[in-house]
């Protein structure tokens, strides 16, 4: 899909290339994460294929046609393009803002408006409530959902990601990946995705493209790239902990089925009942549902005590976090460690209990995978 | 045309009277006579004050407009040539500081006496500010703005028109602002070389040494350049970005 030949880029008045020799190939349908330290070039690598740098040298071929014989103004509308710092216009609505390619490309107004109604509520911006309002008025997620629209919404093939999910806090970025991930998997892009964390490269990847000042060190998928960095710049890279970043490689969904859990107590159920399911509980604790299967909350051993009545809705606690079973075991792993429990319960998107991820199911994945 | 005159001279008149008798039911110290004579010689003459208080609006509002198109088109351009834009703020600002009196002197061998010359000095007067405030409003927009907009394919011409322009017009207008004002007070020396305007009021006062004449001329020039500033920037202010962003 893009292949990249011997690209290099020397910036006038610079004497060390930005860019030097870079060889790269993308696969249709494919996230490659252009990885590495600040002034590796990887930006430069990325903005040159929307042709913002000209390169110096070397040759760029989308679909197998030269890009740099192309119009550089037709070639970059049919490439969705998101900034870090997003570059929403300030004085344009929303709606505005996400139609800019569609008024580029002229396209009716009705489908235009139909389009971007769609491509909001695709990033989970209900398009009634916000497509009058302003950028100034939106919060830093919404306004990187925005940003996400904007470059999808003429439907292009590829898309450009410069570390387009960056400014925004920890919880929040977490959220916009997992969704950007379920996105993809419908749409099936080819993506460019340059960012410096390798925890966000493992995550988004189906390959990763180490970069260090200017040259390609090693472009292989997540998974190899851990069990066998190509030198020792790669293996710092990659860090130490290597098998907690395998974390990143794994849905819940994939792990949730192998576990073996207690059924969750209804809330009407006896409590000496509950009391028999607890002490046999590797966690000590039942989670309780409704009669809908949607979480209620859960009871631990202390509760019994603290409290009184005949049915387990009487004594369940509220559930401080919850997770949804697209998210990735590292995401579990933090939910854990910020409620400060052993385990997190899985819910789907109505809230409805699908099963419970404990430490020991994590440790028990790094250990076969390690 | 008359008939606002005449209707605005009484309403002169009326105010000029209303002045006089609270200044002298205070017991405030003043020179009575200048005073007096003063609001005597405006409601008397108001309609000669009226008149030359329009000429003085269209001058400037004339000489204005023709800035603001070269102005602002000289401004874009600079913002595109970097290494251009230094030379080119240079000799503005030389054009600004050279004195009134001297400027005009300048342009009267060129355009002869009268209007046109008025004109032409206070257009080279109001280059500086417009030129300045639209090449830093243009140049000081966040980059990443302009960044996507060429990355999802804008074109030059359309980022400039649908973009650019639009985020740098509150400083742009703030520049226009600055030129009026400093427009009007130049005006009123435009009369020297035949401009027309309240300047005429003030220099033939000065001449015959009739102070009622000069302070006339100078409360005339006063109210038009507060007027002008506020229906700028009101005006700006009602169009802006921030105007629209409140709610949405």
């Amino acid at each position: 899909m893009i292949k990249l030949e011997g690209l290099s880029k020397v910036f006038p008045g610079h004497n060390i290339p930005a860019v030097k020799d870079l060889n790269l190939e993308i696969n249709e349908g494919d996230v490659c994460v252009l990885v590495g330290p600040s002034g590796c070039g990887k930006t430069t690598t990325m903005k040159m294929i929307n042709r913002l740098y000209e390169p110096t040298g070397g040759k760029i071929y989308i679909r197998g046609e030269d890009a740099l014989q192309m119009d550089p103004i037709k070639l970059r509308l049919d490439i969705g393009y998101v900034i870090q710092e997003i570059g929403l216009f300030p004085h344009m609505t929303i709606e505005e803002n996400i139609a800019t390619v569609p008024n580029e490309k002229q396209w009716p107004k009705d489908e235009t408006k139909q389009k971007v109604s769609e491509v909001m509520t695709l990033v989970g911006l209900d398009p009634k409530v916000f497509k009058d309002r302003y950028p100034s008025a939106l919060s830093g997620g919404q306004r990187q959902r925005v940003g996400v629209a904007r470059a999808m919404v003429s439907d292009p093939p590829i898309m450009l990601m410069d570390e387009p999910f960056g400014a925004v806090d920890p919880i929040t970025r977490a959220r916009l990946q997992n969704e950007f991930l379920r996105i993809q998997e419908r749409m099936g892009k080819t993506i460019v995705f340059v960012t410096h964390d390798i925890d966000e490269a493992i995550k988004m990847s189906d390959t990763i493209a180490v970069m260090r000042e200017g040259e390609l060190v090693q472009h292989a998928t997540p998974s190899d790239l851990l069990s066998a960095p190509a030198d020792e710049f790669v293996s710092n890279l990659v860090g130490r902990n290597r098998s907690i970043k395998r974390l990143h490689l794994i849905r819940i969904n994939e792990i949730l089925d192998e576990v073996d859990r207690a059924k969750p107590a209804s809330e009407d159920a006896k409590i000496g009942e509950v009391e028999k399911q607890i002490e046999e509980s590797d966690i000590r604790s039942v989670i309780v549902v409704d009669k809908d299967n949607k979480l209620k909350g859960v009871i631990g051993v202390s509760d019994l005590k603290r409290k009184s009545g005949e049915v387990a809705g009487d004594y369940c606690q509220d559930v401080t976090d919850t997770i949804t079973s697209d998210a990735t075991l590292n995401d579990a792993l933090s939910v854990m460690l910020e409620c400060g429990e052993g385990y997190v319960a899985v819910v789907n998107e109505d809230d409805q209990y699908q099963g419970t991820i404990t430490l020991g199911d994590l440790l028990n994945v790094v250990k076969e995978e390690g | 045309m008359e008939q606002i005159i005449g209707v605005t001279g009484d309403l002169f008149r009326t105010a000029a009277n209303l002045l006089f008798l609270t200044a002298q039911g205070e017991d405030v110290e003043y020179e009575p006579g200048l005073f007096r004579d003063t609001v005597d010689w405006i409601s008397r003459r108001s309609d000669m004050l009226l008149e030359l208080m329009l000429e003085h609006l269209w001058l400037v509002i004339l000489t204005l407009i023709i800035a603001v198109v070269i102005s602002v088109t000289v401004g874009i351009i600079i913002s595109y040539y970097e290494s251009f834009a230094q030379t080119v703020l240079g000799v503005c600002q030389v054009l600004m500081v050279i004195p009134s009196m001297a400027m005009l002197a300048f342009m009267v061998p060129l355009f002869g006496i009268g209007f046109t010359t008025g004109v032409m000095a206070l257009v080279l007067y109001s280059l500086l500010p417009i030129v300045r405030n639209t090449y830093t409003g243009i140049r000081e927009l966040d980059p990443a703005i302009v960044e996507a907009a060429k990355g999802m394919g804008m074109t030059e011409r359309r980022i400039l028109f649908k973009i650019k322009i639009p985020l740098a017009r509150p400083v742009i207008m703030a520049g226009v602002r600055t030129a009026a004002v400093m427009m009007i007070g130049i005006a009123a020396i435009a009369a020297y070389v035949g401009a027309g305007g309240l300047g005429e009021l003030i220099f033939s006062g000065i001449s015959r040494g009739h102070q009622p004449m000069i302070i006339a001329g100078a409360i005339g020039v006063s109210i038009i350049a507060i007027a002008f500033d506020y229906l700028l920037y009101y005006g700006e202010k009602r169009f802006s970005v921030e105007g629209r962003t409140k709610e949405g």
